[in-house]
């Protein structure tokens, strides 16, 4: 099926199709939601990740927190977010590591102004970089 | 009859709540988001409405992956606030006002809009920032001073529902609000935004332009606004940005003519363009004798 928002750079839309392939690696996310469930993965996170039946590719990008490769796996940074707060990673820092920045130099970026959509809104335009 | 009389539009950064909440609002970095809401916690002082009706999205927080309800109405009497993976935040338990809220609930089934009842639901950062930066620091202890209905919208799962929609589920609650017989006076929240991405290598996305755009035409051209397809907000305003039709249920719930009152426009907090404007439908502005500010 066509999708118009396909050709946005660096950028997952989170759609059917993203969420069917992610959807054990985000139930897994969002269990960390609670207390108890965090500190149950805090002490194994292996015995942990056994109750959960995702991919040996998401489990990996989970233990390494492979933050974009979670992404690619069909994880949902709202979710994804959850296992970053257990870890001690808000939202502005979890995109400095996802962006490839750097946590310092994402945060003068946005004190800057932020990301500039000029030059960011179709793939052809990072092509070259 | 009950009546919707103005309408606030309002992003929920979570990180505004953690500002709050650990009490460093004062911090340079902080100072101008706040700055920006001092008009607006006197305006509601002032106002002071009985029920906010408020529509924001959950941010997998109560809904996991297993159930993503398009619209989903908050009918329970209390909503606890949740823990979203960081503690709950501390502030007051949300009251609704659950006869209206089932009204609302009837109504639009009624109208066609077959939203979901959610009689058990704790909330997130997207209901309580908003009612944090409009009614202050509050202590578990306290009480909100209002009651509040929730809407929550699914945004995390493409597709939103459609601005036009939106829109047109603004004009039903309104029907609905209108239709019930006790003298109340209400406000509509429409929440989230403005231009932001949260993730992937594009993180970071701010488009000033967009969300201007977007403001002037709350008052200007709202319908046109409203028929903005989806891939315009995902590619301008960021993936996260999408948020934004919430804003459309707020606007359709009011008078064709609104006068805006008051805005704020901050760039950043944490990864997102801080927005806010207060509307009022102009003839009840006109019966007040206000004049708009700036």
């Amino acid at each position: 099926m066509q999708k118009d928002y396909e050709d946005i750079p660096g950028t997952f839309v989170f759609d059917a199709d993203r969420s069917r392939e992610g959807y054990h690696l985000n139930q897994f996310c969002i269990s960390l939601r609670l207390q108890k469930n965090r500190e149950a993965f805090n002490a194994d996170e292996e015995a942990y990740l056994d109750g959960f039946p995702m991919t040996p590719e998401q489990r990996d990008a989970v233990l390494k927190r492979d933050w974009n490769r979670l992404l690619e796996l069909g994880g949902n940074i709202y979710y994804t977010s959850k296992l970053a707060a257990n870890d001690g990673i808000n939202f502005q820092n979890l995109a400095g590591l996802m962006t490839g920045m750097g946590v310092e130099a994402y945060r003068d970026m946005m004190l800057a102004g932020g990301r500039s959509p000029e030059g960011n809104r179709y793939k052809s335009e990072w092509e070259d970089k | 009859m009950a009546r919707i009389v103005a309408g606030v539009g309002c992003s929920h950064v979570p990180a505004i709540g953690v500002a709050m909440d650990t009490k460093i609002t004062d911090q340079p970095y902080w100072q101008p988001v706040f700055k920006g809401f001092e008009f607006s916690r006197k305006w509601m002082a002032e106002e002071k409405p009985d029920v906010v009706f408020l529509v924001y999205n959950d941010h997998c927080t109560a809904f996991d992956a297993s159930v993503i309800p398009t619209f989903a109405l908050g009918c329970a009497a209390t909503f606890t606030p949740a823990d979203e993976g960081w503690g709950p935040r501390p502030v007051p338990v949300v009251h609704n006002h659950q006869k209206m809220a089932s009204h609302i609930a009837q109504s639009l089934v009624l109208d066609e809009f077959d939203i979901t009842i959610m009689n058990e639901m704790e909330v997130d950062h997207g209901l309580t920032v908003p009612l944090s930066v409009m009614y202050g620091d509050k202590t578990p202890e306290d009480d909100w001073g209002v009651k509040v209905i929730p809407l929550a919208v699914n945004v995390v799962q493409y597709p939103a529902p459609t601005g036009n929609r939106c829109y047109n589920l603004g004009k039903a609650i309104r029907k609905a609000v209108e239709s019930y017989p006790e003298d109340l006076k209400v406000m509509i929240f429409g929440t989230g935004g403005m231009s932001h991405q949260l993730q992937y290598k594009r993180a970071g996305l701010i488009n000033p332009e967009f969300d201007t755009m977007f403001l002037d035409k709350l008052t200007s051209d709202p319908v046109g606004l409203s028929k903005m397809p989806h891939v315009d907000y995902l590619r301008e305003a960021g993936s996260e940005g999408v948020e934004m039709v919430m804003w459309h249920v707020m606007r359709g719930a009011l008078d064709d003519e609104v006068v805006e009152v008051h805005r704020h426009y901050h760039v950043p907090a944490s990864n997102t363009a801080v927005g806010h404007i207060i509307l009022e439908n102009k003839d009840y502005h006109d019966s007040r004798g206000k004049v708009a500010a700036e």
